[in-house]
């Protein structure tokens, strides 16, 4: 049986077709959720796509936490249901309190758009099983707001568990603390990025297809996992 | 919010509310029986930019004097960028020259010109400008300026895709440039990224003659099913008017607040924000609400709202109709609650959208609304055509007071109609005779090395990476090609991968000596930049930037590129679908360049065969072949090379062959189709050195050229690598391809030459008996120069970085401070840093920024911006100038670019925007 992996759609949203079309290329069913409806209807995963949900209005993810789809999630993710937030969506993971830290204005103050050089540092998540730790991949970065912060301790604490799911090399676009580009939560099935990797999916309209691996490994996570 | 829907009045919307003369001043509103019943009442319509004899047409036209509310009516529809009055003689050209077109499904006239490019599909796309507001306030005249053309695009029913953005500024080693152009760049970016639009090409161009007034154009693309076209007819008398999307507020209506009533505290001037202020994430809901409306089928007619606010929208949607309209003007939500109902009527408040539904629907458009959080309010109704015969009236009332009753066709068709005095500008002949081909030339190969890399580094042709990251290219996954490539290819049918490329070009020195051929060199580079991807060019929008139309000079600089954009349109067989004319954009008496920015959409069948520019690498010993397509002339004048390296404007621009562009054009999408073209890259700016490096930087893959032999010795060389002559590609060819390729030249009839191979292997740009020079300092000279003037925020992060982790010991950063970053980028803020660099900049970029005098004109203007450029007393207007009653002539081509809605609003119009202080 396919895999159904839910898409959701926040005011705002703006990737939200195109990580619809990365689950579709990955070969899983994409089910578009609706920020107000708390039905999740039966997906086996979702992600929370790039925009600028709410207008980024208050703080970038603060007021999406609230939506009432975001409870149900929360909830499953807890229950261990796959969960990806790229960008906007990682933002609003924070803001949830899935994911530790925050995300903070670029420390350039710009916008900024380009192909980004991502080292794969945790292998063994839902969604980055595909890859080899270690392993580089180029994914494009389009954010303003995307310098990750947390205290030390916990920066600490990522590293030691193995929590921190990839890194910018060869330059960091936003500032981000120890380069980092990717978490993830303790149980692995919760994953933020800032980079897009439904962006890289088409020799087409990507730098590469590197960002596919991300929307396979829930697949064959979804696989292994008990029913 | 007081509404008050009369039964009685709805059912006969004709009758007029009664009530005493003597009551209405105590509301403090002016309302038709009071109008009626004091002619002599002094109104300050010059105030409002209209003459003498324009305001005794409106007393002719309505039988009486107008009320505030119709004075403020007329005086925004019938002022410059609204009634295209000083440019309409001359816009019907568009019409009158245009070649026949079967894809045509919308043209001139509309919000935007449709075209189909397939049995399903069409597109949609157009340019505008929102130049002084972009001046006044860099960050929201930019945001709007995008926001405004992608609600045009909307209107007809389409899914905005794209956008791009021509930018002129001035001198970019002048203070105010670093003032302007961050905040434009945000501003553009700040607003296409949160809607949701990728970025995919543009310009940004310096020149000391954009100093006071930095053009900021906005094109949008959108893409609809042939039978989703919208239109914006109220038709259907009966049926609802809607105002969907955010609260009107007193944004840009600073042009009609001489009109504040005597009930008005002192300190109404304050309340008037001239800018508008921009709401992307309102405009995102504003978009997919109206699109679930249009595929649900909910709507009759729909109109945007843009320049001159609710009242263009209500005029133009009941005129293009010929229906009247009933509105009820104190069912608008406003965002101000002392509003009155002139100001309502003028304001500029974005993100709003005009819908004509039937009763039964509205109930559904209503819930629509609400699902996507957007207000949605009816305000009135379309009212039937007279019995005899003649168009319906517009009536507005205002708490049951009737503050307007118009013929809606007299403010959209029956405008003013100048026939401006022209004359060519006095210095032009002497600016011919002044040639650049005349000027002293590197001829030897350490000084053409040299000029190649001063060249790559100056501000024009330098890297444009510090603009263009600032733009989401990515959102929607279909961008396929995005700047720098010379076109945006954009994938429109994911199942069949028909696509569509679109370029916009301008240039204004060209256009400055010679605005005939200048105009039709810009349409040649755009119609050659959607070439060489292997598109085929359909369409054409453009965007014209003037100065002022009552200077005889700039009219006939307008009217020469009009008529130059025309003939080439015809020539080229494309049809111009619609745009935009700015005039107005000068500083005192000196106007900018004529600027003509020319944008060209082509279709691709299958976007996997697009071309890029750059060089492909190759495994080890493999290479692709150079050939140089077209003729190179020695053509310097108004070149690149003259204005970075001599300061020289002057002499005659490079010729330009349209039947010669049209062969190449075919030849390039033959040669792509049948994978001829590793790659393919236009000659302009800069010449063949700059095609060179952009081509082989692009994936670093370096080449080896060898001159021509009709190029070699002297000052040939040069010739060879910086002349500008039009009409000319770089191609790289892969090996085996060479014999057809150049088998199909011949028989296209296009000269071509071989003139080397790529490098993949070599890492450097060789020019044989010349100069060879690594990728790495060619791309540290192409990169450095946009980092080096506006990287203020360069200098922020360091901050932030010593502030944050109290790791370094950095101090806020300053030119002295002595740490290891360039201090170039070190200024902590844009101006500080502008005001300690120019002379370095000068030195390295040699940009020609006639230093002294353009620096001190410009702060003048950076002091009192509106009050200079907006020289507002019309009625000094040459006498001989005749003010033609249009009735007829507008009704058809003349409409060409005319589109009234203009989200162009404040753009050099002083007519409708006087300056606060002036008044």
């Amino acid at each position: 049986m396919t895999a159904r992996v839910g898409v959701v759609t926040f005011p705002g949203s703006l990737d939200d077709g195109d990580a619809a079309r990365a689950v579709r290329i990955a070969g899983a069913e994409p089910v578009r959720l609706w920020h107000g409806d708390p039905d999740l209807h039966g997906v086996d995963a979702v992600v929370l796509p790039g925009g600028f949900s709410y207008g980024d209005y208050l703080r970038c993810g603060a007021i999406a936490r609230f939506a009432p789809v975001m409870g149900s999630i929360v909830d499953a993710a807890r229950g261990g249901l796959p969960v990806l937030g790229i960008c906007n969506g990682f933002q609003i993971l924070c803001e949830a309190h899935l994911l530790p830290g925050a995300l903070t204005r670029n420390q350039h103050l710009h916008f900024r758009n380009r192909d980004q050089v991502l080292r794969i540092e945790a292998a063994g998540t839902a969604w980055t099983n595909a890859f080899q730790p270690g392993q580089e991949v180029l994914i494009p970065v389009k954010n303003g707001e995307g310098c990750y912060v947390a205290d030390p301790a916990t920066l600490d604490r990522l590293e030691a568990e193995g929590r921190v799911v990839a890194r910018y090399v060869g330059g960091n676009p936003n500032g981000s603390q120890r380069d980092i580009a990717a978490i993830t939560n303790e149980a692995g099935n919760v994953v933020g990025i800032m980079p897009h990797p439904e962006h890289a999916v088409e020799a087409l309209t990507g730098p590469s297809l590197d960002g596919l691996g991300f929307f396979t490994s829930v697949l064959k996570h979804l696989v292994g996992a008990p029913a | 919010m007081t509404t008050h829907p009369d039964p009685a009045l709805r059912e006969t919307p004709g009758v007029v509310p009664q009530a005493g003369p003597a009551d209405d001043w105590a509301l403090g509103v002016d309302t038709v029986p009071r109008a009626a019943g004091t002619p002599e009442e002094l109104q300050p319509y010059a105030e409002l930019g209209l003459r003498d004899d324009e305001y005794d047409r409106i007393r002719h036209i309505l039988g009486r004097r107008p009320t505030q509310a119709e004075l403020a009516m007329y005086s925004i529809m019938w002022s410059e960028h609204c009634s295209y009055k000083s440019s309409k003689v001359h816009l019907r050209q568009f019409g009158e020259k245009a070649p026949p077109s079967d894809r045509l499904l919308a043209g001139i006239g509309e919000n935007a010109g449709v075209v189909q490019v397939s049995d399903e599909l069409a597109v949609t796309f157009k340019v505008e400008s929102h130049n002084h507001p972009s001046f006044v306030e860099p960050y929201q005249g930019a945001a709007t300026g995008v926001g405004g053309i992608v609600r045009d695009i909307l209107a007809m029913g389409a899914r905005p895709v794209a956008v791009m953005d021509p930018l002129r500024f001035g001198a970019a080693d002048h203070p105010d440039t670093a003032r302007v152009l961050p905040g434009v760049v945000a501003g553009v970016g700040g607003y296409g990224n949160c809607l949701g639009l990728p970025n995919i090409g543009g310009e940004v161009v310096f020149d000391p003659c954009y100093q006071g007034n930095p053009l900021v154009n906005a094109l949008c693309l959108g893409v609809l099913p042939v039978d989703r076209l919208q239109k914006k007819d109220a038709t259907g008398p009966g049926n609802v008017v809607v105002l969907m999307g955010a609260k009107t507020g007193r944004d840009g209506i600073g042009g009609v607040s001489v009109l504040a009533s005597a009930t008005f505290d002192e300190g109404s001037e304050q309340r008037r924000p001239s800018v508008q202020v921009g709401d992307p994430f309102m405009e995102k809901l504003l978009i997919e609400a109206c699109l679930e409306l249009y595929d649900a089928e909910l709507v009759v007619g729909i109109q945007d709202l843009g320049g001159a606010g609710l009242t263009c929208a209500l005029t133009e949607t009941a005129a293009s109709a010929g229906t009247g309209m009933r509105v009820w003007l104190e069912r608008v939500p406003l965002r101000e609650p002392s509003m009155e109902p002139h100001e309502i009527l003028a304001s500029e408040s974005q993100e709003r959208m005009l819908l004509v539904v039937s009763p039964d629907k509205l109930e559904a458009v209503l819930k629509t609304a609400e699902k996507w959080g957007v207000l949605a309010t009816a305000i009135g109704e379309v009212t039937a055509p007279s019995p005899d015969g003649q168009p319906g009236r517009l009536l507005i009332t205002w708490r049951d007071q009737m503050v307007v009753d118009v013929p809606p066709g007299s403010l959209v068709d029956d405008g003013p109609v100048y026939a401006r005095p022209m004359r060519e500008p006095a210095d032009l002949i002497l600016l011919q005779a002044d040639r650049a081909e005349t000027l002293p030339r590197p001829s030897d190969p350490d000084a053409l090395r040299e000029t190649l890399l001063r060249m790559i580094a100056s501000p024009n042709l330098a890297d444009k990476t510090w603009v263009t990251e600032q733009y989401d290219r990515y959102v929607l996954g279909n961008t396929v090609l995005a700047q720098p490539e010379d076109s945006g290819v954009i994938r429109i049918d994911e199942r069949t991968g028909l696509g569509v490329a679109l370029s916009v070009d301008g240039n204004g020195r060209y256009a400055r000596l010679d605005p005939y051929h200048g105009t039709k060199l810009a349409l040649a580079e755009a119609y050659r930049n959607v070439a060489v991807t292997g598109a085929k060019p359909i369409a054409v929008t453009n965007c014209l930037n003037f100065g002022s139309p009552e200077d005889p000079g700039v009219m006939w600089q307008f009217a020469e590129a009009v008529r130059g954009l025309a003939d080439g349109c015809l020539e080229l067989g494309i049809p111009v679908t619609g745009g935009n004319v700015s005039f107005y954009n000068q500083t005192g008496a000196a106007a900018i360049h004529p600027t003509p920015v020319v944008g060209v959409l082509g279709v691709l069948d299958d976007v996997a065969e697009r071309v890029p520019m750059g060089f492909v690498p190759r495994p080890a010993g493999d290479h692709d072949q150079l050939f140089l397509l077209g003729e190179t002339h020695v053509e310097l004048s108004g070149s690149e090379w003259a204005w970075v390296t001599h300061e020289h404007l002057g002499g005659i621009p490079p010729q330009v062959d349209l039947a010669r562009e049209r062969q190449l054009a075919e030849l390039l999408a033959e040669a792509a189709r049948v994978g001829h073209l590793s790659s393919a890259h236009d000659l302009s700016d800069g010449g063949l050195a700059q095609s060179l490096v952009e081509s082989s930087l692009r994936r670093g893959v370096g080449a080896r050229v060898v001159l021509p032999e009709h190029f070699a010795g002297g000052s040939m060389p040069f010739v060879f690598l910086f002349s500008e002559s039009a009409g000319r590609v770089l191609v790289s060819v892969p090996r085996g391809h060479e014999k057809a390729f150049t088998a199909l030249c011949a028989e296209r009839g296009v000269p071509w030459e071989f003139i080397g191979v790529t490098d993949p292997a070599a890492g450097a740009l060789e020019v044989h008996g010349q100069f060879r020079i690594g990728l790495d300092e060619l791309r540290e000279a192409h990169t450095a120069t946009l980092p080096r003037l506006f990287g203020g925020a360069e200098a922020a992060r360091v901050e932030v970085e010593a502030t944050r982790t109290g790791t370094t010991t950095v101090l806020p950063a300053t030119a002295e401070q002595p740490i290891d970053v360039d201090p170039a980028e070190v200024a902590a803020e844009p101006i500080a840093q502008a005001g300690a660099a120019p002379a370095e900049a000068a030195t390295e970029a040699n940009t020609a920024a006639e230093a002294g005098d353009e620096a001190t004109a410009s702060a003048d203007v950076a002091e009192a911006p509106v009050a200079d450029e907006a020289p507002a007393d019309t009625a000094e207007a040459p006498a001989d100038e005749a003010p033609a009653d249009v009735a007829d002539s507008t009704a058809d081509a003349a409409e060409a670019t005319s589109d009234p809605d203009g989200s162009v609003t404040a753009t050099g119009d002083p007519e409708q925007r006087p300056a606060p202080d002036q008044h």
